[in-house]
């Protein structure tokens, strides 16, 4: 007998309270939407728990997909058992001997919230310890360093045992807390950004600011190829590509060179706010840590932000870029991001930048051109892609593989 | 025609032969050019170790992609010794390589390298604990093939990594080129450090093959040039090819889970007939032996003679290796488990792939029997 389910603990979820059910539904969308390869797997929840019931669909493949997922506490693959001793006894010794190698130690943990159960606690501990110490010679009990925790859950409905405590991501189910846009340049940071802004519930979509022939079709495949890693984290992800050459083009004709690259964070703030406006958006996201670029003084934030009211979320702000890079591993972004490619922000770099531009002179520079053709028009121009997490493979070359 | 000769090379899966031809003619851009052509090669490139990658459950940085298994090995043995020579000069493997592992050996020696050869015993396998003894401060690699390509016996590799593990100058690799679609080996659990795979041996192309690499390992190049493959090993890739082997290996992954224990049948059914014909010895060990490997000796016959006798028939098989066999020497291997030399002389080795059947089985033991009397008739 193997595992035919999987038991899912919400953790912060559960003090949610009038929420709760919210939460909770977009938890279950989102594990749905993340194992959504598995044909025959279902999903069923209620308030304390969550299951993901197998049915024959490889259980090892779906903890990987589950480890990524917000909103998930804990997780341990289970077996449903009905409340008849015997029957217990003979899943939790078959469950147990398919995780026990030689030598390893044991304990049992116990939560009997159905208080009607005919053992109590201590009595299910001794029970079941002593069939297992009985069945498998060697073994011996560790009760503060096991090697495997025997879990024994029993509920109203039945009983489930597990031997595994898997930890998850944490944090709030993507959408659980409203939507925002995501500044994506195809830099280390941008996508960390967005993967922790996820983590406490944000929906997103990115925006990226592209300049043929300036940058490339790979400076491109390489946001797609980012977005589709956060994607594969939330489901789907909306990715607006802005075309931006005209503008560029336009802000080195018409502001002095070291202010370039202030009016140009301030018109792709600018243009990204009108997006967030169009999709229902409440915040941008950016991927700005304090002093590490010309761009990011506390003086050029104060400077960009001027255009705008929206909230800008900087999750990276007090980051140092080690840290950055850590997430960016972990999240499997690293490598995408550092592909050699110019993108938007490194080509038309000057060689100068005001690292403390004033907002005044900004404004009196910017005062000379009228932007605001060029960004509706931007805005207008606008490709519109929905990311997957297949939409890398789909978009070509599936039948060669 | 029955093909008893894959471990040898394997005939290309059509749909390999429709990916290689499709990208050699539509995607023949250089991934390193800077357009639009090169970016789509590249990224049909990227594609290849991605599905490589996942099959094999390591990550996608950790592929490198070479033209074989002769290559793999070369670069893990050699990139190692260049890399690491500060560390120490000593590297373990066993009796019963391939010759691209014990020539590269070789000519390590012939650069001031020691090597020592772990023996095996009459099945063909390795003490774990002779190689825990023949470790020093000195050694810097240890070298294992998982399945051997003459007689099919497996090695312990998990063990061995386990004991590898306590011994962090010490680096592990795999020659994996006959166990993969045949024997599974769980890279991570087993502790490798290097793994060779070789395309054509699982119905892709020759001249195609991978080399894992655990991210954090480091070698030397042997290659240099314009630094593709992480400065690894330079030269244009082979995009079709790459494309091509990672597609025969999703195939023969899916041949795998649905034939195993056909192709199980089918060596059981070899083995039972060939041991109740007079005079024929099997070498390949009974336990632990690859499901398609198997190797045995007709008594008083040069195995040469054998192999043509059987051809006039539409039917192939070896002489042990085929790296080896145009030698005309008796097979190191089954030296090395004991066989005796007039013995090794005559060996055969059958190898199977997932497309033989029962009914081939069944007709090629007619075919040996038949074979077997005529010859005597002659010989006498």
């Amino acid at each position: 007998m193997n595992y035919d389910r999987i038991l899912i603990r919400y953790g912060e979820l559960s003090t949610k309270g009038r929420n709760r059910k919210h939460f909770i539904d977009k938890l279950k969308r989102n594990i749905k939407q993340v194992l959504r390869n598995f044909e025959n797997v279902k999903i069923e929840g209620n308030r304390e728990r969550m299951f993901v019931l197998l049915n024959g669909e490889n259980g090892s493949e779906i903890i990987d997909h589950l480890k990524n997922v917000f909103g998930i506490q804990s997780f341990s693959p289970a077996i449903k058992v009905d409340k008849n001793l015997e029957n217990m006894k003979h899943a939790a010794l078959t469950l147990f001997k398919n995780q026990y190698k030689d030598g390893n130690t044991f304990k049992i943990t116990t939560k009997r919230a159905d208080k009607k159960f005919i053992l109590n606690t201590d009595e299910i501990n001794h029970t079941f310890g002593a069939l297992l110490l009985k069945n498998i010679p060697g073994l011996k009990v560790d009760v503060k360093n096991p090697d495997i925790n025997l879990q024994i859950e029993i509920r109203e409905e039945a009983v489930y045992l597990s031997c595994e405590n898997i930890l998850g991501a944490g944090g709030l189910p993507v959408g659980s807390s409203g939507k925002s846009m995501l500044m994506l340049s195809g830099g280390i940071d941008s996508p960390v950004a967005g993967y922790l802004s996820m983590k406490r519930g944000l929906e997103m979509e990115a925006v990226h600011f592209y300049s043929p022939p300036f940058t490339s079709e790979r400076s491109k495949q390489k946001v797609i190829d980012l977005t589709e890693k956060l994607a594969n984290i939330s489901g789907s992800i909306v990715l607006h590509i802005v075309p931006f050459t005209e503008i560029q083009q336009l802000i080195q004709k018409q502001v002095p060179e070291n202010y370039s690259m202030t009016t140009t964070r301030r018109l792709m703030l600018r243009i990204t706010d009108e997006i967030r406006r169009k999709n229902e958006g409440l915040a941008i996201i950016t991927g700005e840590s304090l002093g590490q670029v010309a761009s990011q003084t506390l003086e050029s934030m104060f400077a960009i932000n001027d255009v705008t009211n929206t909230p800008i979320l900087r999750p990276l702000i007090t980051m140092d870029k080690s840290e950055i890079i850590n997430i960016a591993e972990k999240i499997d972004t690293f490598e995408i991001s550092n592909r050699p490619y110019e993108d938007c922000c490194t080509v038309f770099v000057p060689s100068s930048p005001k690292t403390k531009p004033k907002r005044d002179k900004v404004r009196y520079f910017e005062s000379y051109t009228d932007f605001d053709p060029y960004i509706s028009k931007a805005v207008e121009n606008t490709e519109t892609i929905l990311i997957t997490p297949q939409t890398v493979k789909q978009e070509s070359f599936e039948d060669l593989f | 025609m029955i093909y008893f000769d894959n471990s040898s090379t394997t005939k290309p899966y059509q749909e390999v032969m429709d990916s290689f031809c499709k990208v050699s003619l539509e995607y023949f851009g250089n991934p390193s050019s800077l357009h639009s052509m090169g970016a789509k090669s590249e990224k049909l490139l990227f594609q290849a170790r991605e599905q490589m990658a996942r099959l094999l459950k390591v990550h996608t940085n950790e592929i490198l992609f070479t033209s074989g298994g002769t290559e793999s090995n070369n670069i893990a043995i050699k990139g190692t010794a260049l890399m690491h020579r500060g560390r120490g000069r000593h590297l373990i493997t066993t009796e019963i390589e391939h010759p691209s592992v014990r020539e590269s050996m070789e000519q390590l020696k012939e650069l001031g390298f020691s090597i020592t050869y772990i023996p095996v015993d009459h099945n063909g396998i390795i003490n774990v604990n002779d190689i825990a003894d023949a470790i020093t401060d000195e050694t810097i690699l240890v070298s294992v093939m998982h399945v051997n390509n003459e007689i099919g016996s497996i090695q312990a590799i998990k063990a061995i990594g386990q004991l590898l593990k306590k011994y962090s100058k010490v680096l592990f690799h795999v020659d994996h080129v006959q166990g993969i679609g045949k024997v599974p080996l769980s890279i991570s659990e087993c502790f490798v450090d290097l793994c060779t795979i070789s395309g054509h041996k699982f119905h892709g192309l020759k001249g195609t093959g991978a080399l894992f690499i655990r991210n954090g390992v480091k070698i030397s190049s042997l290659i240099s040039g314009g630094g593709q493959e992480w400065k690894l090993r330079s030269g244009t890739e082979n995009v079709a090819g790459m494309v091509a082997m990672a597609r025969a290996l999703r195939l023969t992954f899916q041949q795998q889970e649905k034939h195993l224990d056909k192709m199980i049948k089918i060596k059981d059914c070899l083995r039972r007939e060939l041991e109740m014909i007079q005079g024929v010895t099997i070498h390949t060990p009974l336990n632990h032996s690859a499901p398609h490997i198997l190797n045995f000796s007709i008594k008083g016959f040069k195995a040469e003679v054998f192999v043509h006798a059987l051809e006039e028939k539409e039917m192939f098989v070896s002489t042990t290796s085929a790296c080896s066999s145009k030698k005309q020497k008796a097979s190191s291997t089954l030296l090395a488990i004991g066989v005796p030399e007039d013995e090794a002389m005559s060996a055969i080795r059958i190898s199977l792939s997932y497309e033989n059947t029962l009914e081939e089985a069944a007709q090629f033991i007619e075919a040996v029997k038949e074979t077997v009397i005529r010859l005597r008739e002659v010989m006498k």
